[in-house]
């Protein structure tokens, strides 16, 4: 079954491969352990590049082959890096304030040190008490545990109110929309426990490591590439078999697949969860790296930027998600950090900093217009691969789309 | 303990192999680390030209320690994960030797671990909340003692305000300080039913409730004053919607905290005569060497630009900087920082900006009405107010000090006599 | 005090008269030169009063003069003159004394006295004695602005002479309600107090409640040792809202009825205090890891006599009820606080009803701004199916026409009219280009149309910020629409916002007429209802998709002026209403404009009442908002009015 597997899909053999040597060309290269020709800072953002590679993935998932034009995928995204960012705050409080409350005179009470972290944590935000949401900021597995039930259940719940009811299309697209702005929100407030806007800080000092940044940010990046091999191949696995074949269905034709006795919603319903649960991993593994997790990560607008990830590396295509993610993340902070001269038009001093957005913007329209199937298909034509001319409009992603008769119809 | 372990063995490595490097190094790299896209671009542009600025004027002036001084500019673009980032790379791959940077506080907590972690060198311009205390960062701006409370006091004091409205952008600066007021004002006497506490999102603009809600506080015949912590573009909806409602400054006086002369220059400020800013700069000052600077930044940047005091911060900082190195004979980090402790270097607005050995300046305060052409007439200068980390408001802060330069401390309990950590709290 | 203070100001009076009658003003100026150039309300009083009490005849115009910050001081010899500024930093002073000019000095050589407004009140207030009969009408406004300001007993008697010879009739009622209200405060006799309150009663005005509150304030102390005359309103139980058990036991403390009792902070200190060698109380310090184990340790040292005695049985909240505490009037009239309370729940009464009003203006103020982000939405979105993630930006592109208008035509009024037509032109001509370049080729794909649009959105926002900027731009409203339209202290509304919402229904039923009266609205439905059967009927789908199109970013140009008159004109103005805008469609109901009324209507009241129940904290307001919708959205899918035989998301 699995020789099959691997052999019926040559390409997650090789991005596995790829993901392989390009992780073990950057240990060697990096600080940390290796000749250092590639900075912490680099590798840092390297490793968070593979975390969006796997949130790509999930949304590819989602939306590439399941249909569903997500606009939240940010929300699990961000909640997981809150919930292994509480124990990564707790934790390292702890220490220190357990370091300091050792100095007095009488040995500190639980309370007291208790006490002691509340007021380190949120001193900060202006309060002291612990809210409810941190009951279990104490325990590694637990909050490990939270990292995948958090975004999990709240997909559930949100995507078993929407499929219930039929919402779909881009009805469905502005209601996630709406979700990740309202928990945006409530992350924004104070009073929701979370610090508010400033966020979890701080997270990339593991508690009790004495180890420096460039070899923790080596252990995130590998763990981020296993994340991202482990996340490729769950990806590749599940729609490779008769589970793929109904989402895409549900993708191509919803009614029909309906009509042909399959629960619909559950199918939807269950490929939403779980890509929330990747999701939350992804997240879990990004914020360490980042340092920090705050409200402003979860704006609606940067699940619209995944959704432009995905489509610049083309939909329904594993590899194409995370060559969208790398690619456009990667040439973002390349233009964004200032490095690129400036380009002197006559009169006109192209700044990128300043018009970087811009080109970003408009390539995304003409992918869209002129290339659905985004960089991916540079591999179709490469391959000498071609969809069958169907003479008509182009319509969906890719030949499975609905086509011009019914579409019009 | 184990992180000082850690950021020791760090600071070894780069002392290591960086600093023989860096005493050699011409030019010597100044970092700027302010967001030039995004929703703070608003803000930190005028910083960015600021600081390209005083280096333009110190390399006219000779440059420092013989060598040309060289900007690097990165643009953080408002997403705080990415200050973090951009500090890495401007003290790992581009070797800068100081950082001037950051406006918001939760971009400063995030480069904190990061500045500390590689034992770097950060000037912070801007007015904050206080509450902590890094061995790497110098704060230029405002603690809340030398803003917030000396503007309470004008209100106890000079407005007899008995009623208090504190309405801020839900955010941890309008939080803290807040907080910090609310505790001052109910040791000066004033019920909690007294203070009403309102907090809105960034960009709000539909104020009208609020505005109501807070005329309808004098219904108990107490003078009513707000204290506001609105933050950038919501102040214009909420002046218009103040004017609107015929709120004279006479009735209910508004002093902001976050309203200077940039903010001004995008609304019509007729209606608004009278309502208060509370600074330790504004661009009336009447001295020449204010004169002197304002003029070099509108022949810069144009007639109509304004200045502000984050930038005077910026300038104070620089310049105590460019003596502390010049006196230190090097850029190091540990050498510039001893040095910088009693730093003095004239104010704009007259007098003369101490470093103190808690990272903050000694500025005088300034409270200022608006004028009808969006500038502001000082009505009121104290003599320098000397910067506290830790506020004597709050309890649990009271006992805290920072004291850099005899106890290598930021967060000292003077209460059990000990260290309660050598790192910040981020 | 201030009793005292007039006592001692006749007393100046006399002293000054008697001594120097040819005193200056300039004289006394300099008498209190060091106070007047400090400028402190605290210290102030002595200058202000010498100046009105010194029966000089320019003492009212020095006092105008120094409140109108046109004071100078003269470098050299500290004289004060009042100065008018001229060009090239030169100011002309006049003395005071006689009226000349003294001749230009530089500004350099001269200090501006600028008295902080808390001086200008007192000032306000001691010329309230001058100015009430003053010949003109605005001194006398402003001398009753004074009073209400500052009320205070002996205004009462020079405001009552005032009455009579007052001759303009709205002063003239001003004048006696202000009496009124001074009345009620002042008034020595009770009866007076009383007739007062009930001529009064029912009024809505800020000013009565904040004279009656006043009357009516109350504090708590122990019942024992209370004078018998005291105007005790009721008995409080400790633990009441009103008095807190600690409050009630510090209380007691205070009276020396109770013993302070050492919480767990001050029992540590303690502990610490008597322990020696590593022992407290015989006990290992390295064992008091628990409270259970520090409090046994202290009880203990509290059996050998060492520390206060603690003990869980002493409870404060115990202690407490073997006291009484009571709440007492600080006036001690009870007839006047009876009367006051009668009063004021009337009033209270009234005031929750037009809270309620002045809420539902408000809700419908913000449901017209709502309504005109969405309009445009309704039409592109509801209308011709087509997601435009970049209406937002038309509407920022609407507000910097407006402001650029207003950079060329100075005068408020024209560019406004200026500025809508213009501001329509440029969204349209932008929507048409968009809908031929993008839009046209992804019919029937909306969710790539959505990405498509996106794509415009951000491209066209930092290019606002590459043209203007990222300094939000003034965009300033005609004088005609300042101020507010005032019901009453409680009920008001912006000029401004009356307008949006006069905007809103115009292009309602402008909307209206487009759709159902006009060839274009014709041919816009029935393209909409079945393109193809439209095309043999010889309309050109094209064209009308086209035009229907630029229609709806046309309006939402025009919006855009609307919002950035009482908001701001930023980069990012449209982003914020993006999100509001696509609720208001969506909830009211896809491809009806009376659907997205009620959208907007509904969002609108629906935020506005959850401010009502959360005021201090308008964020929560915006979160449960969107929950709501969220949830809505679940059992309505379609919007609140749903057309027929169209599937939500088809």
């Amino acid at each position: 079954m699995r020789d099959s597997f691997v052999a019926r899909h040559p390409s997650v053999l090789i991005f596995l491969a790829l993901l392989a040597l390009f992780t073990l060309g950057v240990t060697v290269l990096a600080e940390g352990f290796g000749i250092g020709l590639i900075s912490t800072s680099f590798v840092k953002t390297l490793g968070k590049t593979m975390c969006l590679c796997l949130i790509a993935v999930a949304m590819d998932l989602i939306w590439g082959y399941c249909g569903i034009l997500s606009l939240g995928h940010f929300a699990f995204f961000g909640l997981g890096g809150y919930m292994i960012g509480m124990w990564l705050m707790y934790e390292r409080t702890r220490l220190i304030v357990e370091g300091s409350l050792a100095q007095g005179a009488l040995p500190p009470t639980e309370q007291e040190i208790v006490a002691a972290i509340g007021t380190q944590i949120f001193g900060v935000v202006g309060s002291s008490e612990f809210p409810l949401v941190w009951a279990f900021a104490d325990s590694l597995a637990l909050q490990l545990a939270l990292v995948v039930l958090v975004p999990g259940l709240l997909a559930l719940v949100f995507g078993w109110l929407a499929f219930r009811s039929r919402v779909t299309g881009v009805y469905l697209s502005i209601l996630t929309q709406a979700m990740t702005l309202a928990l945006a929100l409530y992350l924004f407030q104070n009073d929701s426990g979370l610090r508010g806007n400033n966020g979890l800080s701080g997270l990339q000092n593991l508690p009790g490591v004495e180890a420096p940044q460039s070899v923790v940010s080596l252990w995130f990046f590998w763990a981020s590439a296993l994340a991202l091999a482990l996340g490729y191949l769950l990806a590749a696995w599940i729609v490779s078999g008769k589970f793929g074949s109904v989402i895409r269905g549900i993708r191509d034709n919803e009614a029909r697949v309906r009509f042909l006795g399959y629960s619909v919603e559950i199918y939807k319903l269950a490929v939403f969860t779980l890509t929330a649960c990747i999701a939350g991993i992804a997240g879990a593994l990004y914020y360490p790296q980042a340092g920090i997790v705050n409200p402003a990560e979860i704006a609606p607008i940067a699940s619209i930027y995944l959704a432009v990830w995905v489509a610049i590396g083309g939909r329904g295509r594993l590899y194409g998600a995370v060559i969208g993610a790398a690619f456009v993340s990667l040439v973002s902070s390349w233009f964004t950090g200032g490095q690129i001269p400036d380009l002197a038009l006559g009169p006109l001093t192209i700044r990128w900093v300043d018009w970087w957005t811009i080109v970003l913007g408009l390539s995304f329209v003409l992918v869209t217009l002129f290339a659905p199937s985004g960089i991916g298909g540079l591999f179709d034509l490469w391959q000498g691969r071609r969809h069958p001319d169907r003479h008509g409009a182009d319509l969906g992603p890719n030949a499975g789309a609905l086509r011009e008769k019914e579409a019009t119809e | 303990m184990t992180q000082l372990k850690s950021s020791l063995a760090t600071a070894a490595l780069l002392a290591a192999f960086g600093a023989p490097a860096m005493a050699a190094d011409c030019p010597i790299k100044v970092g700027v680390l302010h967001s030039l896209s995004g929703t703070m671009a608003i803000s930190e542009t005028t910083l960015k030209d600021t600081m390209l600025m005083l280096i333009e004027q110190q390399n006219a002036k000779g440059g420092l320690l013989g060598c040309e001084l060289e900007a690097v500019v990165v643009d953080p673009a408002s997403d705080w994960p990415l200050f973090a980032e951009k500090a890495r790379e401007l003290l790992t791959v581009h070797n800068v030797d100081v950082i001037f940077g950051n406006w918001t506080s939760v971009s400063r907590k995030s480069v904190l671990p990061v500045i500390e972690e590689l034992n770097g060198l950060l000037f912070y311009p801007v007015q904050y909340e206080g509450e902590e205390s890094s061995k790497n960062v110098f704060y230029t701006g405002a603690a809340p003692n030398q803003q917030a409370i000396p503007a309470t006091d004008y209100f106890l004091e000079e407005l007899g305000v008995e009623k208090f409205a504190l309405l801020g952008t839900d955010y941890v600066y309008p939080r803290t300080t807040n907080n910090i007021l609310e505790s001052y004002l109910k040791q000066k006497g004033i019920a909690e039913a007294d203070i009403f506490v309102n907090y809105t999102p960034f960009g709000h603009s539909d104020w009208s409730k609020i505005v109501a809600d807070v005329v309808a506080l004098g219904a108990d015949g107490k003078k009513v004053g707000v204290i506001s912590t609105i933050n950038g573009d919501a102040n214009i909806g909420f002046y218009k919607e103040l004017a609107a409602a015929g709120v004279s400054a006479d009735d209910i006086p508004v002093v902001a905290f976050s309203v200077g002369e940039e903010e001004l220059s995008g609304l019509d400020t007729t209606n608004l005569v009278g309502h208060l800013a509370a600074w330790n700069y504004f661009q009336s000052a009447d001295t020449e060497i204010n004169a002197e600077f304002v003029k070099a930044w509108k022949a810069r940047m144009g007639e109509d630009r304004v200045t502000n005091d984050p930038m005077e911060a910026h300038y104070i900082g620089f310049n105590m900087w460019v003596n502390a190195a010049t006196a230190a004979g090097t850029t190091d980090v540990d050498a510039v920082r001893s040095a910088m402790y009693g730093q003095e270097f004239p104010n704009l607005t007259g007098g003369t900006a101490v470093m103190l050995p808690n990272h903050h300046l000694a500025k005088p305060v300034l409270i200022g009405e608006i004028q009808a052409d969006g500038q502001f007439d000082i009505i009121s200068q104290t003599s320098e107010v000397p910067g506290d980390a830790w506020t004597d408001f709050l309890p649990e802060s009271a006992v805290l000090m920072s004291d850099w330069k005899d106890l290598g401390c930021g967060m000292y309990n003077t209460q059990t006599k000990t260290c309660v950590q050598t790192l910040s709290n981020y | 005090m201030t009793r005292l203070m007039i006592a001692l100001t006749a007393l100046f009076l006399l002293c000054t008269q008697a001594m120097a009658q040819d005193a200056t003003v300039q004289s006394v100026l300099q008498a209190h030169r060091e106070t007047i150039e400090k400028g402190s309300r605290k210290s102030i009083g002595a200058a202000i009063d010498a100046i009105a009490a010194s029966g000089l005849p320019q003492a009212q115009d020095v006092l105008q003069v120094w409140a109108a910050k046109e004071m100078w001081q003269r470098g050299g010899d500290g004289l004060f003159f009042r100065g008018v500024e001229k060009t090239g930093r030169q100011v002309e002073l006049f003395d005071f004394d006689s009226g000349q000019s003294v001749g230009m000095l530089d500004r350099d050589d001269l200090e501006q006295i600028k008295p902080n407004s808390g001086v200008r009140a007192l000032i306000g207030t001691a010329l309230v004695q001058f100015q009430l009969s003053d010949p003109d009408p605005i001194r006398r406004a402003e001398a009753l602005d004074a009073i209400q300001r500052s009320p205070a007993a002996e205004l009462l008697a020079p405001l009552r002479a005032s009455i009579p010879a007052e001759p303009d009739p709205a002063l003239k009622d001003r004048k006696m309600r202000v009496e009124r209200l001074l009345t009620m405060a002042y008034d020595p006799d009770d009866q007076a107090r009383i007739t007062a309150i009930e001529d009064m009663s029912g009024d809505l005005g800020v000013d009565m409640r904040a004279t009656l509150n006043p009357l009516l304030v109350t504090r708590i102390v122990l019942a024992e040792g209370l004078p018998a005359t005291a105007n005790i309103r009721r008995e409080v139980k400790p633990g009441d809202p009103a008095l807190g058990l600690a409050a009630a036991y510090d209380m007691l403390i205070a009276a020396g009825l109770a013993q302070p009792i050492p919480d767990a902070e001050a029992r540590k200190a303690l502990l610490i205090e008597h322990a020696a060698d590593g022992l407290v109380a015989g006990i290992p310090l390295h064992q008091l890891d628990t409270q259970a184990a520090r409090d046994a340790a202290y009880v203990q040292l509290a059996q050998a006599g060492l520390v206060p005695r603690w003990s869980t049985a002493e409870a404060p909240e115990v202690v407490v009820t073997r006291h009484r505490f009571v709440e007492v009037y600080n006036e001690p009239s009870a007839a006047v606080t009876e009367a006051a309370e009668q009063a004021l729940d009337e009033i209270e009464m009234r005031v929750g009803l037009n809270q309620a009003f002045d809420l539902g203006l408000d809700a419908l103020s913000l449901a017209s701004i709502y309504f005109l982000a969405a309009i445009g939405l309704a039409i592109t979105f509801g209308v011709m199916g087509v997601i435009n993630m970049a209406h937002g930006e038309f509407i920022m592109m609407g507000a910097y026409t407006g402001y650029m208008v207003q950079q060329v035509i100075a005068d408020h009024t024209l560019s406004i009219l200026v500025a809508i037509p213009l501001a329509f032109a440029v969204t349209f001509a932008a929507g048409v280009a968009m809908e031929r370049l993008v839009i046209r080729h992804l019919y029937n794909r909306p969710l790539e149309t959505l990405l498509a649009t996106f794509g415009i959105s951000i491209a066209m926002q930092q290019l606002a910020k590459n043209i203007f900027g990222t300094q939000a731009r003034p965009l300033t409203a005609p004088g005609w629409l300042d101020g507010a339209w005032v019901l009453n202290d409680v009920v008001s509304i912006s000029y401004i916002r009356i307008a949006i919402f006069v905007l809103a229904l115009i292009f309602l039923g402008l909307f209206l007429f487009i759709m159902r009266r006009t060839r274009l609205g014709l041919e816009t439905r029935a393209v909409t209802q079945n393109p193809r059967m439209a095309a043999s009927m010889g309309i050109n789908p094209d064209r009308i998709n086209m035009l229907t199109f630029g229609l709806g970013s046309g309006i939402a140009g025009i919006a855009g002026v609307a919002i950035g008159l009482f908001a701001k004109v930023t980069s990012e103005l449209g982003s914020d209403y993006i999100v509001q805008s696509f609720m208001t469609v969506v909830v009211g109901g896809v491809g009806n404009i009376w659907g997205t009324l009620a959208g907007a209507a509904m969002i609108g009241t629906l935020q506005k009442g959850i401010e009502w129940l959360n005021p201090s904290n308008t964020l929560a307001a915006q979160t449960y908002m969107i929950i709501f919708i969220i949830i809505f959205i679940q059992f309505r899918p379609r919007g609140i009015i749903a057309l027929r035989g169209r599937a939500a998301g088809d």
